[in-house]
């Protein structure tokens, strides 16, 4: 017990400039966990936007190839697409002749960002769809009655509405995309989980490398839940759970 | 000229013709009530005042405007002119029965939303008009901040009443106001509503509380089946009442 207490002290006393952001030649670690989830996860919103729209729309040319992108990314594994997207497209013949798609596709960086935003959005998407189609039709009559267009009723009255009942389920989908982004070690991007394995070779302390790493995870994800609570507390108030 | 001229409604959904030609003229300060069983079209026939159903044919005229229509596919006429319609809309404020006030806003937001972001009015101004309706609905400054959820029935079709008021509106449509309420919170707002006819608003009103058609009503007209079966004075459809279906309709109702 007290062996592994010093084990864990050992790695955090050698390991924890690389395992919060620089590793001596580039940023690593937590650093890098952080940066790749929120480009991920901030570009996946934005464009989930008019995606969401686009899915529910009763026009089968509009929602079909929503609906097939999203049944796609949501039926293979992150891992896979990962393999893809950073093994596979780069080996095709006509991205290695086109020195602009060659060039993103090279860097880990650029995969690992392009394959966790297409799965949180495809992920995201059905989310927003979701509580886009459950907005209550009143409320929908009301705005075409009192002069609404179908953009101010997206952006006065659907959106805003749907996004809030959304926030605890799209909480949950930024947890687990935290979790996905440990597989960034696989395309050669230094995040947390590739420190905690450079420190597993070197010193053969492999519960205290890994635990180390758990740990951070478990605090990036002990913040996000509690500002996703704070920011639901407010943006759901009208849902009045304690007020009646 | 009328200040409300609904011209021959006639609406169908698929066989089943739910408006054989209703027709209905308001002069301004009129209060029309419209009463008949559930399923005799009288709130279909609102609706389709404001377009929020599509009549297969017919017109209607605001101050003698009328909106132009064209038939889509389905034979349902369309305003060609979406931002004709949203202007028209916005003369005709509706109340419903389920008050569809938007949920995720307060009520003081709910009142602001359509005169600042369909009429373009600066938010101080909305704030100001919004406080004084709202008052004018007998709700206290207290209320302004909560959202729907958090009020009575009788406190949110108020609220709904209050945005109604703020659009300012040349025709007030009032979709069974009370129907959704307790027994004890509808007097709350058929008070409001008394108010607001002897003030001498345009009010069409599709309604159950005979008590409101008799006392506060111009015009009464009861619909059967899609037409307009008898119309009148309330001395003359209540006192004087012709056809046997009213006669049924209304012993049935009034205790």
């Amino acid at each position: 017990m007290i062996e592994s207490f010093e084990n864990f002290l050992t790695i955090i006393n050698e390991y924890w400039e690389p395992f919060l952001y620089w590793d001596g030649t580039q940023f690593s670690g937590l650093a890098v966990t952080l940066w790749i989830l929120t480009l991920s996860v901030v570009l996946g919103f934005v464009l989930a936007l008019p995606l969401s729209v686009m899915r529910v729309s009763k026009n089968k040319f509009i929602s079909g190839p929503v609906w097939f992108f999203s049944w796609v990314f949501r039926g293979t594994p992150f891992y896979v697409q990962l393999l893809l997207i950073y093994s596979g497209i780069v080996g095709l013949e006509f991205v290695r002749d086109t020195p602009l798609l060659y060039t993103f596709f090279i860097s880990g960086y650029n995969c690992v960002v392009l394959a966790l935003l297409l799965n949180t959005l495809a992920y995201t998407i059905e989310i927003f769809a979701g509580y886009i189609k459950a907005t209550p039709y009143g409320e929908l009559d009301a705005a075409r009655a009192y002069g609404m267009s179908r953009w101010k009723m997206y952006t006065r009255i659907i959106l805003p509405s749907a996004l809030r009942r959304a926030l605890p389920a799209y909480s949950n989908e930024v947890i687990l995309m935290l979790h996905a982004t440990s597989l960034a070690f696989t395309a050669t991007v230094p995040d947390i989980l590739k420190v905690a394995r450079d420190a597993n070779a070197a010193t053969y302390l492999t519960f205290a490398s890994y635990g180390t790493a758990a740990l951070l995870y478990m605090s990036i994800s002990f913040v996000l839940v509690w500002a996703f609570r704070r920011v639901e507390r407010r943006a759901l108030a009208f849902l009045a759970y304690e007020n009646n | 000229m009328y200040k409300l001229d609904v011209k021959k409604i006639h609406k169908s959904y698929g066989q089943n013709e739910v408006l054989k030609g209703v027709s209905l003229q308001a002069s301004a300060g009129d209060v029309i009530a419209l009463i008949g069983s559930s399923g005799s079209g009288k709130s279909t026939f609102l609706r389709c005042i404001n377009f929020l159903e599509q009549p297969n044919s017919g017109s209607v005229l605001l101050n003698g405007e009328e909106l132009t229509v064209v038939q889509d596919k389905k034979g349902r006429l369309r305003v060609s002119d979406e931002k004709r319609l949203q202007l028209f809309r916005t003369k005709l404020a509706m109340v419903f029965q389920h008050f569809n006030l938007w949920a995720h806003m307060t009520a003081l937001e709910n009142v602001i939303e359509a005169p600042m972001h369909v009429m373009g009015i600066k938010k101080n101004e909305a704030i100001e008009r919004a406080r004084h309706y709202l008052n004018k609905v007998g709700l206290s400054a207290a209320v302004e901040k909560q959202y729907p959820s958090q009020m009575s029935g009788g406190q949110q079709q108020r609220v709904a009443i209050a945005r109604a008021l703020a659009m300012e509106p040349e025709v007030m449509l009032f979709d069974e106001p009370t129907s959704a309420l307790d027994p004890e919170l509808v007097g709350d707002v058929l008070k409001v509503m008394q108010q607001l006819a002897e003030e001498g608003r345009t009010m069409i009103v599709v309604t159950h509380e005979m008590g409101f058609a008799r006392n506060l009503a111009s015009q009464v007209m009861f619909l059967h089946q899609g037409s307009v079966e008898e119309q009148g004075t309330p001395a003359e459809v209540f006192g004087h009442t012709k056809s046997a279906r009213l006669q049924q309709f209304l012993s049935g109702n009034l205790k």
